[in-house]
């Protein structure tokens, strides 16, 4: 009984720290069955921080370009300039929570940035990274 | 004392009708006649979210239904943008944006919007020509010379009540340079 109890405290404890977990090791499982080998958060790293030069404008641009070099502190829309709220799940706890929206953003994400869309591989890479901010 | 009675009511008649033209001066809520605005406010949530992730959420109603047709098959090149949408998503807020748009609305600047649009077209709400003659006397140093502003398009960095769809005089506020009249 005692044991229940202190069980159910740390889940409590742990539930609002890693939102996340389920639905990005639901994904990574997902990557992994089109194809995807091991992950590496550090190749992630790099592909974040990777320019690219955008064929219809000539424009240098990485992911920071939108979410800022901060990850905790968020970004904003290149041509708009509408505030991106921090991509980090340690300071937005709603992210990486839903894998819809994972995938959506990922989709036109890669295509503005890199002009195609990304792999499984490269998906799991990113999210490898972007989990541990 | 008929006579008095009578006066009264013409008194009466006489103060509706100033407050119902100083009420139509304007898209305002509130006041004797609760006036509707401008162009209907946002009213899906699922439009509210997608396409207010990026940008103010324009409202239907800024645009005719064939210039939202059009847009919404060309979604992997918005304005320069990607802002693919799940096929479901899409054929859903097409649906919202074209059964709204101002070509569909009774909003006072909705069918000012539509009967100014003749080319049907138009994708950028900055070329309705109501809208363009709407902000001509505008000099460029408030607009895309203002940083805290930049480009037409940023409807609320003015239009403090924008989201509501009002889009009146009385809630202009440029930054650095604050009301506007014209």
């Amino acid at each position: 009984m005692k044991s229940e109890i202190l069980s159910l405290l740390i889940v409590l404890c742990m539930g609002p720290i890693s939102a996340h977990a389920g639905t990005v090791d639901s994904l990574l499982e997902n990557y992994q069955s089109q194809g995807a080998g091991s992950f590496d958060a550090e190749r992630g790293k790099q592909m974040w921080f990777d320019k690219h030069i955008q064929k219809d404008t000539g424009a240098s641009v990485d992911c920071t370009t939108c979410h800022g070099l901060d990850l905790s502190k968020g970004g904003k829309h290149a041509k708009t300039g509408k505030p991106i709220d921090p991509l980090a799940p340690s300071a937005n706890a709603e992210r990486l929570t839903d894998a819809a929206k994972v995938e959506k953003w990922f989709k036109r994400n890669c295509k503005w940035t890199w002009g195609r869309e990304c792999t499984p591989q490269e998906k799991g890479d990113l999210l490898s990274f972007l989990r541990t901010q | 004392m008929k006579g008095k009675y009578w006066a009264l009511l013409m008194f009466a008649v006489w103060a509706l009708l100033v407050a119902s033209v100083a009420a139509g001066d304007d898209d305002r809520r509130g006041g004797m006649f609760k006036r509707p605005p401008g162009v209907e406010p946002v009213s899906n949530p699922v439009y509210a979210e997608e396409c207010g992730a990026c940008h103010f959420a324009y409202q239907p109603g800024l645009l005719p239904a064939a210039s939202w047709r059009k847009m919404m098959t060309e979604l992997e090149d918005h304005f320069g943008d990607n802002a693919e949408l799940e096929a479901d998503v899409q054929e859903a807020l097409t649906s919202y944006l074209v059964n709204n748009a101002a070509d569909k609305s009774s909003a006072k600047r909705s069918k000012k919007i539509a009967r100014s649009v003749k080319d049907v077209a138009i994708l950028r709400i900055t070329d309705v020509p109501y809208i363009r003659r709407e902000h001509k006397e505008l000099p460029d140093r408030l607009v895309t010379g203002n940083p805290k502003v930049g480009s037409l398009s940023n409807c609320q960095a003015c239009h403090t009540t924008a989201e509501k769809g009002i889009y009146e005089e009385h809630g202009i506020n440029i930054p650095g340079h604050g009301r506007w009249d014209d």
